[in-house]
């Protein structure tokens, strides 16, 4: 995660409320009720919370905060979890085959996703598909760690692949 | 719903039995990951799910445990493949491996 984190603070006041209602989701799941006290407790610390935090936490400026990267981020989730049981079921395979068919390599790629945060989701994403492993990110260039490069094919065509299909999604939400 | 949190409770335990014998068969430290990090990531994810179901009311701790694991899980897969590979750890390769037994050692 080299990324360099831009120290600017250009989020707007709808990220603020953001960090906010994060964290206020994040008090009240872990009370577990909503009674009265716990939200106001959860609210004041909250807030207390997003306004110490909010000029250092510039890795929530890469959301897009619009209605319209609700369904890009719902389609996201869908995909990922699909890929994360692909992956388990792939790596299964793997493991219980007698013969242990691995041909690894390292592959580069490179995103088009532009903030810290956007670059952050997908090389989680991209850990967790068959077969696939990033293992560093220097600006927009991914180095991913293949288990089983195809050997007649251009592998680094088809990693670009697997990185714009989770990138289709993950541009509708982050920058 | 009890057969259903079970089921679910089995496959979670059987992914991670699969991910520690992945971390056993596999010839080095990346691959180790790779079926580390995935298997376990499902194996927990099942696990939880399958806990949820048994004990709904804990629903809410479950929601954030999962997430946590969704988001700290590859990352840290992630941060320790790049510090071995800055430390020079090269991947294993299956052309270069002429002598198999030093590299199941």
């Amino acid at each position: 995660m080299n990324t360099p984190i831009r120290e600017t603070s250009d989020g707007t006041l709808a990220h603020g409320v953001f960090l906010f209602l994060l964290l206020l989701t994040l008090w009240l799941l872990l009370a577990g009720s909503l009674d009265p006290a716990e939200l106001v407790a959860g609210a004041t610390v909250s807030l207390v919370v997003t306004m110490i935090s909010r000029p250092h936490l510039a890795i929530f400026t890469g959301l897009k905060l619009t209605p319209a990267a609700i369904p890009p981020f719902l389609s996201y989730l869908g995909l990922f979890m699909v890929e994360l049981v692909r992956a388990n079921l792939d790596m299964a395979r793997r493991v219980l085959t007698p013969s242990l068919p691995l041909q690894p390599a390292l592959v580069e790629v490179k995103t088009e996703l532009q903030s810290p945060l956007g670059r952050l989701i997908l090389a989680n994403s991209i850990t967790l598909t068959p077969g696939t492993l990033t293992v560093d990110v220097q600006e927009d260039r991914l180095l991913i760690h293949w288990v089983e490069v195809p050997p007649d094919l251009d592998s680094e065509k088809i990693a670009q692949a697997i990185t714009q299909k989770f990138e289709r999604h993950l541009k509708g939400f982050v920058k | 719903m009890r057969l259903l949190a079970d089921l679910f409770l089995l496959v979670g335990a059987a992914f991670t039995l699969l991910g520690a014998l992945g971390l056993v068969r596999m010839p080095d430290v990346y691959n180790r990951i790779q079926a580390g990090t995935k298997a376990v990531t499902l194996g927990a994810l099942s696990l939880i799910l399958g806990i949820g179901l048994l004990y709904p009311q804990w629903w809410s701790k479950l929601l954030v445990i999962s997430l946590l694991i969704l988001v700290t899980n590859p990352l840290g897969s992630s941060t320790i493949a790049r510090a071995l590979l800055m430390a020079g750890v090269a991947p294993w390769k299956k052309a270069e491996a002429k002598t198999p037994q030093e590299s199941e050692t």
